[in-house]
């Protein structure tokens, strides 16, 4: 079932948690909603669920005005971060909840409720803890007897909030295997909430890019990683290295130094953005060439089949740091070491306009330093 | 299980005790403790030892006695019935309020959560008084009442009132702080699996909250059973009619009559015991449940 979010706009107080957002969300899709914590993407699955009424704008399910009607109506399921089992209630009872509050007419017959928590036991792998509390359990095991809990009355879509959030690294990445192949075998719609690029990128169909309550992009998990739209999504998926200059020609000037550009649309004298991939950075030793950008190696981690170099840049008052990604044997080649002065040289720049939106509120800007100023009445 | 947690709570204090960073010097402890156990002793103790040997000085005839005359009686059949209907109606708007003020946002929350909280900072005697003010035969609904033949003041329903007012804020308070720290995500939860409000309520609210509730009655019944100064402004001290057991020790102290005094005070102070005994069941059985499944998910992980 498709879900479509027209035009939604929620506020707490001052704060606008939702800014005028319209999606679609293509049936039988498993589609992640990504960005930072306060960007209103939890806000936006709470809606779609019921559990929260936007101030304005509305929520089509299967084409259906679904805004008025009540959380229980929708026939969504819901996933909690922190699992929200009924903690009085063994794990059969909890899966077998939803099914025994249906009013009488709906409510199937004991055996077959008994028959159906068990299958959906069986799917999440523990049927041998049928007679468990859920104290009883680890955390991976909570979260998906809470999925076998929201999948028991046949949900028309499933929303995810932060499932794996409360998890540690290992089981996370486990469960993020688990619930792909699940609906691989399931095909609900379903929508994710998560704050880990890696891991929506690596689960979903599509991924949504979420900012201040506004959408960035939306599109295809590798679509979004190549061709990010702004400035935010470039910064928010994977390390990137950023340049600060102006236009000329065919050169980004950067403070003193110049880096060679293709063809780009942008006039001379704009002052520009560019952002460079680790992996799109060489280290050239030799000094002697002017291509590039001046850098100081701090660090060099050499780690499984790549290597990460750490450098500093003099950029008029604020220190930058770079980021550089080198196949190992090209590393070791270079012989790099702390403290040595080497040249950046960008395979490939991409460009945004300084003035564009959201430059700012990118998480990669260098940390500016601090000068002094408390006064003397201290 | 609850042995492990237990063998690393003693550890913990232990290693407090033993540590000499953490350790005071020996007159510092024995200086505390014997000042604690006087005053334990002497303030509670001795009275209570006191009302016991009292009633039963002028043995258990004379004690049996006092327990078996008519005002007596009537004073115990009395001081039940009011907290046979005082302590269901608080359990329900105590209920009410808890979960409209834990699990809901609104405007005055913050004032009805102080509310809450009036009984506790206003005298008895204030809230008995403002129950004669509003339906005494000189208040604002005395005329009317007199004319239809309602009783208020000094009657049964005035007894009521007053402490329903003083007992209000018991289950409340109990409720609201662990209704907070439990969340709304289970509620949510099941609301989105399709259970209706009232099963909500039913199947997921109440059972998490049980043993608070429980404990939040017997205290609010032990309070209602042993109030003395809202009921005595708005009882009249009727004899066989509107006297509650704490009145009942009033008139019978005044009266000299010393003996039959501690006699029915004596069963106050047994109501008093014997709600400390299902206190401390009750903390018990909450503390239990909780360890217990605190305790297993630290074994698994």
């Amino acid at each position: 079932m498709s879900i479509r979010v027209q035009n939604i706009v929620k506020r707490f107080g001052a704060f606008v948690a939702l800014d005028n957002v319209t999606l679609d969300f293509p049936s039988g899709e498993l589609v992640g909603l990504l960005g930072p914590s306060g960007c209103g993407k939890t806000t936006l699955l709470r809606i779609i669920a019921g559990l929260e009424a936007p101030d304005s704008g509305q929520v089509f399910l299967d084409n259906h005005d679904a805004s008025t009607a009540d959380a229980r109506e929708r026939q969504v399921g819901f996933v909690f971060q922190h699992y929200a089992l009924f903690r009085h209630m063994t794990v059969f009872d909890n899966v077998a909840f939803g099914l025994r509050v249906k009013p009488r007419r709906q409510r199937p017959g004991a055996d077959e409720i008994r028959r159906r928590v068990q299958d959906l036991l069986s799917l999440v792998q523990l049927d041998c803890l049928a007679d468990r509390y859920p104290a009883q359990l680890s955390g991976g095991q909570r979260q998906r007897i809470a999925l076998a809990r929201a999948l028991a009355v046949e949900p028309r879509v499933l929303l995810l909030d932060e499932p794996f959030g409360a998890l540690d690294a290992k089981v996370r990445k486990e469960l993020r295997r688990w619930l792909r192949q699940l609906h691989n075998a399931l095909h609900i719609t379903s929508i994710f909430v998560t704050h880990d690029q890696e891991e929506a990128l690596e689960v979903s169909d599509r991924v949504v890019l979420m900012n201040r309550g506004r959408v960035e992009q939306m599109g295809a998990p590798d679509q979004v990683y190549e061709h990010p739209a702004t400035p935010f999504v470039y910064g928010f998926l994977g390390a990137v290295n950023l340049f600060h200059g102006r236009i000329n020609g065919y050169q980004l000037q950067v403070g003193e130094e110049n880096l060679p550009l293709a063809e780009n649309g942008f006039q001379s004298g704009t002052e520009a953005l560019g952002f460079v991939r680790p992996h799109e950075l060489d280290i050239d030793t030799d000094l002697a060439s002017r291509a590039g950008i001046e850098a100081r190696v701090e660090r060099v981690l050499a780690l499984g089949a790549m290597a990460r170099i750490e450098l500093t840049g003099a950029m008029g008052e604020a220190t930058c740091h770079y980021e550089v990604e080198l196949p190992r044997e090209r590393a070791a080649v270079l012989k790099l070491s702390a403290g040595q002065i080497v040249r950046l040289k960008p395979a490939r720049i991409r460009l945004f306009a300084s003035d564009s939106q959201s430059a700012e509120q990118a998480p990669y800007l260098p940390v500016e330093h601090m000068v002094g100023g408390y006064g003397e009445n201290i | 299980m609850s042995a492990h947690v237990a063998a690393r709570w003693t550890t913990q204090t232990r290693r407090f005790e033993k540590n000499a960073a953490t350790r005071e010097p020996a007159w510092v402890k024995a200086a505390l403790m014997t000042v604690a156990l006087l005053f334990f002793g002497l303030f509670l103790l001795l009275p209570l030892a006191t009302v016991f040997a009292e009633a039963l000085r002028k043995g258990w005839q004379v004690y049996f006695a006092a327990l078996a005359e008519p005002d007596a009686r009537s004073a115990m059949v009395l001081t039940l019935l009011v907290a046979a209907i005082a302590v269901p109606l608080n359990l329900i708007f105590g209920l009410a309020a808890a979960w409209a003020i834990a699990k809901f946002d609104f405007r005055g929350k913050q004032l009805l959560t102080t509310l809450i909280d009036l009984p506790f900072s206003v005298s008895p005697v204030i809230a008995g008084l403002i129950y004669v003010l509003i339906f005494g035969a000189q208040g604002w609904f005395g005329p009317w009442l007199i004319e239809n033949d309602i009783k208020m003041i000094f009657a049964v329903p005035g007894l009521v009132l007053a402490t329903v007012f003083v007992t209000f804020p018991f289950v409340a308070r109990e409720l609201i702080p662990l209704m907070q720290a439990q969340g709304r995500e289970e509620e949510e939860a099941a609301i989105v699996l399709g259970a209706s409000g009232w099963k909500t309520f039913w199947y997921v609210t109440l059972p998490n909250i049980k043993w608070g509730l429980i404990y939040g009655v017997v205290l609010c019944n032990a309070r209602a059973m042993g109030e003395f100064g809202a009921v005595s402004v708005v009882s009249g001290h009727i004899r066989g009619r509107t006297n509650t057991l704490p009145l009942h020790v009033e008139i019978l102290y005044n009266e000299y009559q010393f003996a039959a005094a501690f006699a029915v005070a004596s069963l106050l102070a047994l109501l008093a015991l014997l709600t400390l005994v299902i206190k401390s069941f009750v903390e018990w059985q909450g503390r239990q449940s909780m360890h217990t499944s605190q305790n297993i998910s630290e074994v698994i992980q």
